[in-house]
């Protein structure tokens, strides 16, 4: 589903762009056929890790369990869950993903440092999905 | 002026939840129109129809769906998919066909009957589309965004809820006095602020819900217009349809990341602020000129947003402008005067549409109790999913 947008364990896990090789854009999700940059006639797209730590550009949550494809389970109760867009200063692009769980927003404000961490979306007794999520800094858990 | 077409005739089917097809609301709303221009089905040499899903391949209709249920009569035609822009895009595709002397009378149409709930992608798996994706991988939602949009509004430039919840009190007292729309009471900031959290700081009444409805135009060239004796019609001056301008910075619906700014600096002008101002440029009017505007109300932060956007007041300054009354009903520059998404609710190929007609009824004169005394000038502004936008300037 996302092959290729993350990579590594623990303090090691960063996400994974690629970048053009003329002009240096970055790009994630990574764009592997054609550099987007208009002014760039377009090179090799080689593969880069993002930065780890960003800042928060905003955040919210979704009090209502969302529909389908994204997947729950009908039988528990929903559980909001927070959506941080961060701010990657190196790369200088926002990219949005889940909180880890147990952070809401009440813990975040605009501009606090996040960092980048594994985790699970679903597992359906076979698979498990594997995504990223945003952490605080400072917050162990 | 060259480059202008006559608005005849402007109609819908009113906006609610009425369980049935959409089929039949945007024929309700062609043959208001149709009667409003005091012309037949027969007299249409084109029509353009904004696309919406029918269930079963080739799921995207509209041009000739209609056309069939009007009775087919040989016209030109055309559908159209923008998204959220897509009523406003049939509109550019009808005006360039009269402009370019491909038809006389362009007929106008987009309807839909939306689902209950949240806006969700197309089934199956399909991971190269960006809107399956943020659902799949996030759980993004649309009031997600808008919740991002208002929280980040709310950090820099100092807005608050009870900013966002005037918008919603302004523009359902504006949907109160309209009949086509499916709010019609009008909602206190008590009742906002009441109302179950969406999307934090979003809550259930900053949120335009999900609608039935059609709207429909009856376009023409200039000449066809006054050989009927329309002297003095509405006329549209601009329709702009700009695509954004790489790196576009801002997170847009339904990406999971903005371009990045490492290479490219971005320009001055954001997406939302070029589509207004290809429209300002095209019709040689300035934000100063507006008698009113109709904007894309998703959430009441949202509507701050376009304040700015459309050059209203300076960045930063659309709650201020609120504060003020300038949006309001006797305003200085009154904003969704028909009530809004707020009052409508969204049916995504008629609200650009629709928006068109509250201006065509508002430069006429003929708003009744919402009208805005004197009105010469209107522009349009809404934004769709996967880069479309557009912009229509209305004048009298
Ligand atoms: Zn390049």
């Amino acid at each position: 589903m996302v092959t290729g947008w993350f990579t590594g364990d623990g303090d090691d896990f960063t996400l994974l762009g690629t970048r053009c090789s003329v002009c240096a854009s970055v790009f994630f999700p990574r764009e592997d056929a054609h550099c987007r940059n208009p002014g760039c006639a377009g090179g090799e797209l080689a593969e880069i890790p993002l930065s780890r730590r960003g800042r928060v550009w905003s955040y919210t949550d979704s009090r209502y369990r969302p529909p389908s494809p994204y997947v729950t389970d009908p039988e528990l109760p929903w559980e909001p869950c927070t959506l941080i867009a961060v701010e990657l200063a190196a790369e200088r692009i926002v990219v949005l993903g889940q909180a880890v769980p147990g952070v809401t927003v009440a813990d975040l404000t605009v501009g606090a440092e996040v960092e980048v961490v594994p985790g699970v979306l679903h597992e359906d007794g076979e698979t498990v999905f594997t995504t990223w999520r945003w952490r605080p800094t400072g917050v162990t858990a | 002026m060259t480059g202008e077409v006559a608005v005849l005739g402007a109609g819908m089917h009113p906006w609610g939840k009425w369980g049935r097809g959409f089929v039949e609301y945007g024929v309700t709303a062609a043959r208001a129109a149709l009667a409003d221009a005091g012309l037949e089905w027969r007299d249409v040499g084109s029509i353009v129809g904004a696309d919406t899903v029918r269930g079963g391949y080739p799921g995207y209709v509209a041009g000739a769906t209609f056309a069939k249920a009007l009775g087919w009569q040989g016209a030109r035609v055309a559908s159209v998919y923008a998204a959220c822009a897509s009523g406003a895009q049939a509109v550019a595709a009808a005006r360039a066909q009269i402009l370019a002397g491909l038809a006389d009378v362009v007929l106008v149409v987009g309807a839909d009957a939306a689902p209950k709930g949240f806006f969700r992608p197309a089934g199956g798996d399909r991971p190269d589309d960006p809107d399956w994706l943020r659902f799949r991988v996030l759980g993004a939602t649309n009031p997600t965004y808008f919740g991002l949009y208002a929280r980040r509004r709310m950090a820099v430039h100092g807005d608050t809820s009870e900013d966002f919840a005037q918008v919603k009190v302004k523009n359902s007292a504006m949907g109160a006095l309209n009949p086509n729309a499916r709010y019609r009471k009008r909602v206190t900031a008590d009742e906002v602020a009441a109302s179950a959290v969406v999307a934090d700081p979003l809550r259930l009444l900053d949120i335009c819900a999900t609608s039935d409805g059609g709207a429909a135009l009856v376009l023409s060239s200039m000449e066809f217009a006054r050989r009927r004796g329309a002297t003095a019609p509405v006329r549209i001056r601009a329709v702009s349809t700009v695509t954004p301008t790489y790196p576009n910075t801002v997170l847009d619906l339904p990406d999971i990341a903005t371009d990045s700014a490492a290479a490219v600096e971005p320009t001055e002008r954001t997406f939302r602020a070029s589509i207004a101002h290809a429209a300002y440029q095209e019709a040689g009017i300035g934000p100063e000129d507006l008698s009113l505007a109709e904007v894309y109300d998703l959430s009441t932060a949202l509507e701050l947003q376009w304040y700015e956007d459309l050059g209203l007041c300076g960045e930063g300054e659309g709650a201020k402008l609120l504060r003020e009354g300038a949006t309001a009903a006797g305003g200085r520059i009154p904003v969704n005067m028909s009530g809004g998404l707020a009052s409508f609710g969204e049916a995504v190929p008629a609200q650009a549409i629709a928006q068109v007609c509250e201006l065509t009824w508002q430069l006429r004169g003929d708003a009744g109790q919402r009208q805005v005394e004197h009105a010469r000038v209107g522009i349009t502004a809404n934004q769709g999913l996967f880069g479309h936008g557009s912009a229509v300037m209305a004048v009298r």
